[in-house]
């Protein structure tokens, strides 16, 4: 029934290289700008020594400082900027190092670039990406980690992706600068340091595919960028309780083809997504909706949303340790469905421990 | 200013016309609105019409215009597709934007008219955006947009002026001043003895006030405006005082509202950019009464024909829905 075509694209293929995620988004940008004279990048700090956690490093000596700039810190003027360069035939990067930062955008993300095409009878192409970069931990705080995702995913004309490994990192970012739609490009923090195989060249991840990382019989798991990752090592810890987990990464929240996670929840019966925003109104809302509006309400128990609790992002590592949930969450709402003894989660003894990357996190992935 | 020459003979009607061309089409919009045929807001031009032509006059071609709420006269005057347009306020699928924009969301891409937008000041960084991409694909083209004294207020409107100054980009900023945001007057929203201009000096760039309901002057500004955005001088800001007849959105007139004094408006229209200059017209000799009617005739033809062209046009269909909202 499941199509394990997807998942085989990283696991079968024989790819000896490995890089990180800012690695693979640095090459996806590198070789578009090389082979498509349109491709521009811009954003406060793409040119500076950090060059946005790495992943515009080198490029402006490559390419020249007029078509990887830096710019004025105007992030919805410039995303106007970016859409009216895109009527006129260029196909602009926009890159914000925080997702947060974008909100003073959202007028032209969402009345104007959404809406272009659509509102003037198909004839006005706005091909944008914005990145959007998820922050967490190190006191964040409730203005650098919003994982605002689903509010993207609510707007018709706009593309959502959200990659979780380097491999789709690179796929998806090429396929995102080929469309001729803007795609909101969303990267989160813990992601970048992850390493994982990813092909040399032009490939692409298409648009709208979930991903099929892990067969499993017993319950899916949907997870999302980063929550991805902490779904992969739950079912590690799953099989040792004999549970057989199946994991699927969404990978695109706009426009998303669900088949594969009917398919999977409809062998399974028992349903638990990984988001890493907000539950209320949340993408993992509408993975449930979906479920349930396809007939697949008939569960072993019922479904699981796993996020972060109804309250900003707060700063302290005493209090950012009970909010983001991590693997053992997962465990925990999993071991309950199939009502075994509640499991032991293990905070650490020190919090500070949990507000900086896992080093068992870093891949390959 | 002007002389009898040909050339100035032959654009003096060409303005004439425009204007003309414009009021006609504005007035015939607020004559049949009430038969609720056009099922959309309407914001119309009747008293500006002076700075859309001028400007555009002068703009030429390899030029992008973008607009806003207020947008008819600029489609018009870019020489945007009458049919097309009148079909969009009827919301059929012959429109220029297939009936999914309506008034507010004009375009003529062949005419260079890039878009229009409601969201106050939004199509100013859109503008620069097309100036900059212009540039970076070394094309020759200008822009120009075109907005009221409340997108002044807007924050976007200041990043754009800055990022258009620092890349001195080949764009013309055109403020049409006409004193109200709706209902609420300059005196409410900007400091007194502060002009626009100075605001937008500020940012270094060059900026000109004048009379926008004296077409010429308007022309003559613009045209050295795009003299030097050619020749690199980057941006250049023009700001035109005019005066809004109507309500700010429907086929009336609301000065019983009392929000705007009968004399301040009957001044105004003492000042009728399409009469003053119908009346340079007549008495330097340039026009004859029988060649300013027989224009009249001709232009009352077009819109007839645009009217049923929007009238016997088919609504878009429930397939037409979905379709479009991605491109491929």
């Amino acid at each position: 029934m499941i199509d394990v075509k997807l998942a085989a694209d990283v696991q079968h293929m024989k790819i000896a290289r490995e890089l990180k995620f800012f690695q693979a988004i640095n090459e996806a940008i590198d070789l578009k700008m090389s082979t498509d004279p349109s491709v521009f990048i811009m954003g406060l700090g793409v040119p500076d020594p950090k060059g946005v956690f790495g992943t515009t490093l080198g490029l402006q000596d490559k390419h020249g400082s007029s078509r990887v700039m830096d710019m004025p810190t105007s992030e919805n003027a410039m995303t106007g900027v970016a859409i009216g360069s895109a009527l006129v035939g260029m196909r602009p990067i926009m890159v914000h190092q925080r997702l947060d930062f974008a909100l003073l955008a959202l007028e032209q993300i969402v009345n104007q670039a959404a809406n272009w095409y659509y509102m003037y009878g198909g004839q006005s192409k706005v091909p944008l990406v914005i990145r959007l970069i998820v922050g967490r931990g190190w006191g964040q705080g409730p203005q650098h980690s919003q994982s605002l995702h689903s509010w993207f995913a609510h707007i018709p004309g706009l593309k959502v992706v959200m990659p979780a490994t380097p491999y789709d990192a690179k796929g998806l970012l090429i396929s995102s600068i080929e469309d001729n739609n803007p795609v909101v490009f969303v990267e989160h923090r813990w992601l970048h340091g992850i390493s994982g195989p990813v092909p040399d060249g032009l490939y692409n991840t298409p648009i709208g595919q979930p991903r099929l990382i892990k067969e499993g019989k017993d319950i899916t798991i949907i997870g999302m960028s980063y929550m991805t990752l902490e779904a992969i090592r739950a079912a590690q810890i799953l099989a040792d309780m004999g549970i057989e987990a199946e994991i699927i990464d969404v990978r695109t929240l706009k426009p998303l083809d669900d088949a594969l996670i009917l398919q999977s929840v409809n062998k399974t019966r028992r349903v638990m997504v990984a988001d890493t925003g907000w539950a209320s109104a949340g993408f993992s809302a509408e993975i449930l909706a979906r479920l349930f509006e396809s007939g697949l309400g008939d569960l072993k128990h019922p479904p699981r949303r796993i996020t972060s609790p109804d309250c900003p992002s707060p700063s302290s590592p005493g209090l950012a340790r009970y909010y983001y949930p991590r693997a053992e969450h997962l465990v925990l709402e999993a071991s309950r469905m199939f009502g075994l003894k509640d499991v032991l989660i293990d905070d650490g003894v020190l919090p500070f421990q949990l507000d900086i990357p896992d080093l068992s996190f870093t891949g390959p992935f | 200013m002007t002389q009898n020459t040909q050339y100035n003979n032959d654009l003096l009607k060409r303005l004439f016309k425009r204007m003309l061309y414009i009021r006609s089409v504005e007035e015939t919009i607020a004559e049949r609105y009430h038969e609720l045929e056009m099922r959309c807001p309407v914001h119309l031009s009747i008293g500006q019409e002076a700075i859309a032509t001028g400007v555009c006059e002068a703009l030429g071609n390899n030029s992008y215009v973008l607009s806003g709420h207020r947008c008819h006269a600029h489609y018009l005057a870019k020489g945007g597709s009458l049919k097309a347009m009148i079909a969009e306020l009827y919301g059929k699928v012959s429109g220029c934007s297939r009936g999914n924009g309506g008034s507010m969301h004009l375009v003529d891409l062949q005419a260079g008219f890039l878009g229009a937008a409601p969201i106050v000041g939004s199509t100013i960084p859109i503008a620069v955006g097309a100036a900059f991409g212009s540039v970076m694909q070394n094309k020759d083209n200008i822009a120009a947009v075109f907005f009221g004294d409340g997108a002044t207020e807007e924050g976007v409107f200041h990043e754009s002026l800055n990022f258009a100054a620092l890349k001195k980009l080949p764009i013309i900023f055109v403020c049409e001043n006409n004193f109200y945001s709706v209902y609420s007057p300059l005196s409410v929203r900007q400091p007194p003895g502060r002009p626009i201009t100075q605001l937008v000096q500020g940012h270094g760039i060059e900026s000109y006030a004048g009379n926008g309901n004296d077409v010429i002057e308007v022309y003559d500004l613009t045209s050295l405006a795009v003299n030097k955005v050619r020749q690199g001088s980057g941006p250049i800001f023009l700001e035109f005082k005019t005066y809004r007849w109507l309500e700010h959105c429907g086929p009336n007139n609301d000065n019983t509202l009392g929000y705007r004094s009968e004399s301040e408006f009957e001044k105004w229209r003492q000042l009728c950019p399409v009469n003053m200059l119908q009346n340079k017209l007549l008495a330097e000799g340039v026009m004859r009464f029988e060649e300013i009617d027989a224009v009249k005739k001709e232009i009352t033809v077009e819109i007839h024909e645009a009217f049923q062209f929007a009238k016997t046009s088919l609504f878009p269909e429930q397939k037409n829905l979905l379709e479009g909202v991605f491109a491929l």
